[in-house]
């Protein structure tokens, strides 16, 4: 197969018929899983995220642990089936670096210091993919912190802003990403707007960026209600019917 | 115990002394380090560079041979960037597998060489489908006092303007020396306090709760960011650092970058 130029914007509106500064649809399920402390299923589009939480937990073994504060530890996975050619199963060098800044992401929000001398163990798992895929496991594992009842500052949201056929636009799908020119994932705390993980590779200008790094904080607060709402129903509801 | 609590009362004095106004070295709070750059130092190398910016120093080299290219890339080259934080290079650094440290060191090396377009993958092809050059660039950290990203990427883009084609080696013909097209710089800043700075010696970026590298190119656009650290970033505090990162980028290039045609 030989890489071939395709139109990606056709009369204004992208292949899969969205604005430049639409996001795709989003489905969140709050405490799916039941072992897990805290879990959270995320559709973004098609991606597929789904996030485990354990802890706080004993941390093991002894010597990684710390004295003053929680660790928090965050995996994310890729199954192999999730994407059109099958990816060998495992850690890879870029699971291993999408893992240390989603980590990064989440950090600033956790209130470690409660629980020194503890494991905070975050999994993420994307049983499908299509770009955007650790947008997506942010914006899972936050919420599966806050339904494991760790005490966090906030939630973190998660969004990639991208460049195709030239124009900034929001959240690309994986025919953008592997056909356009940038990509940037960024994830913020959308309460104080500080932002957490900020990535970008391609090619922006500087307005471009700007531009870029505006229309996902917009984007952020959009899908922080989101998970608030989620949240918020998931357990009034609960407490609705008198469970705890 | 005891290395913890140094640590502790190592942070505590730089933070004080950024907050009035000072760096533990006396620098301004946008200077860089001086930074040096040898090329050519490894015959055996491909391309080779030594980069040291203060005491911190990494020897890149550049590797070619000829390999299968992917199947969704048949008439384009490889470029392939690794890192290896050898116990040497720190205390801190241990043996064993790669780690998230020095995969993040060698991807975002990648990112701006690969963002910016600077190698012509497809000059490096040799017969479709069947042979192209395979790029090596490997990081080599020999002393890490803070800051080795930018140290790496300026020893990768050195390196790649040096670069021959071992066509010889090899019984092959074309172009000898590898076409460089744009000479992407990293540029690391961190936050203290309120305070932004530029090239972080280790005690600093010890002391940094968020670190900002912006990768940009001769043209003033970016080719890549990578945020890190446990702390959040304002947004206008991210369009300050990318806009000094640009304007610092254009400074090493000047310096030392520019009297190779690019």
């Amino acid at each position: 197969m030989k890489e071939e130029k395709i139109e990606l914007i056709k009369d204004g509106k992208r292949l899969d018929g969205r604005g430049f500064e639409d996001l795709r649809p989003i489905k969140i399920e709050v405490g799916v899983l039941k072992r897990a402390d805290g879990s959270c299923y995320f559709e973004l589009g098609n991606n597929k995220a789904l996030a485990a939480v354990y802890g706080p937990r004993e941390k093991h073994p002894r010597h990684l642990q710390d004295a003053k504060t929680a660790v928090v530890t965050y995996r994310y996975n890729m199954a192999p089936f999730s994407v059109d050619d099958r990816k060998r199963p495992g850690p890879d060098r870029r699971s291993v670096e999408v893992s240390k800044v989603s980590r990064e992401a989440l950090d600033p929000v956790i209130l470690k210091e409660y629980y020194p001398k503890t494991a905070i163990d975050v999994y993420v798992e994307l049983l499908q993919s299509d770009a955007g895929t650790r947008t997506a496991g942010i914006n899972a594992a936050s919420i599966a912190l806050a339904a494991a009842g760790i005490p966090m500052r906030d939630l973190v949201s998660s969004v990639a802003v991208g460049k195709i056929d030239g124009e900034v636009v929001l959240d690309l799908n994986a025919v953008e990403d592997n056909h356009g020119e940038a990509d940037m994932p960024v994830a913020m705390v959308a309460r104080t707007d500080a932002i957490t993980m900020l990535q970008m590779d391609g090619r922006f200008t500087k307005d471009e960026f700007e531009r870029g790094l505006k229309l996902a904080t917009k984007a952020c607060h959009e899908i922080y209600e989101l998970q608030r709402t989620a949240l918020i129903e998931k357990y009034s509801e609960s407490v609705g019917k008198g469970e705890e | 115990m005891g290395i913890e609590v140094m640590a502790d009362i190592r942070k505590d004095y730089v933070y004080d002394l950024i907050e009035s106004g000072k760096r533990v070295d006396g620098r301004g709070f946008r200077d860089y380090r001086e930074i040096s750059v040898e090329r050519d130092i490894i015959n055996k190398a491909e391309g080779s560079a030594l980069v040291k910016i203060g005491d911190t120093a990494v020897l890149v080299g550049v590797k070619l041979e000829p390999g299968t290219p992917f199947s969704d890339a048949p008439n384009k080259g490889i470029l392939m960037t690794n890192a290896e934080l050898r116990p040497g290079a720190s205390p801190d650094f241990e043996l064993g597998p790669p780690n998230e440290n020095s995969v993040e060191l060698a991807r975002v090396v990648d990112r701006g060489i690969r963002g910016s377009e600077a190698i012509d993958l497809e000059k490096l092809c040799i017969e479709e489908g069947e042979k192209v050059w395979m790029t090596f660039i490997d990081i080599h950290p020999l002393d890490n006092d803070g800051n080795l990203v930018d140290a790496a990427a300026l020893g990768a883009i050195a390196s790649l303007l040096n670069t021959r084609i071992p066509n010889d080696r090899y019984e092959l013909t074309g172009e000898d020396t590898l076409s460089i097209r744009d000479t992407p710089v990293a540029v690391t800043m961190i936050k203290i306090g309120e305070n932004i700075l530029v090239d972080p010696n280790l005690y600093e970026a010890n002391a940094a709760t968020s670190k900002l590298t912006v990768i940009s190119n001769a043209d003033g656009t970016i080719s890549g960011i990578q945020k890190s650290g446990t702390d959040g970033l304002k947004e206008e505090e991210i369009a300050e650092m990318v806009e000094l990162g640009i304007e610092k980028a254009g400074e090493i290039r000047k310096k030392y970058l520019g009297d190779i045609e690019a």
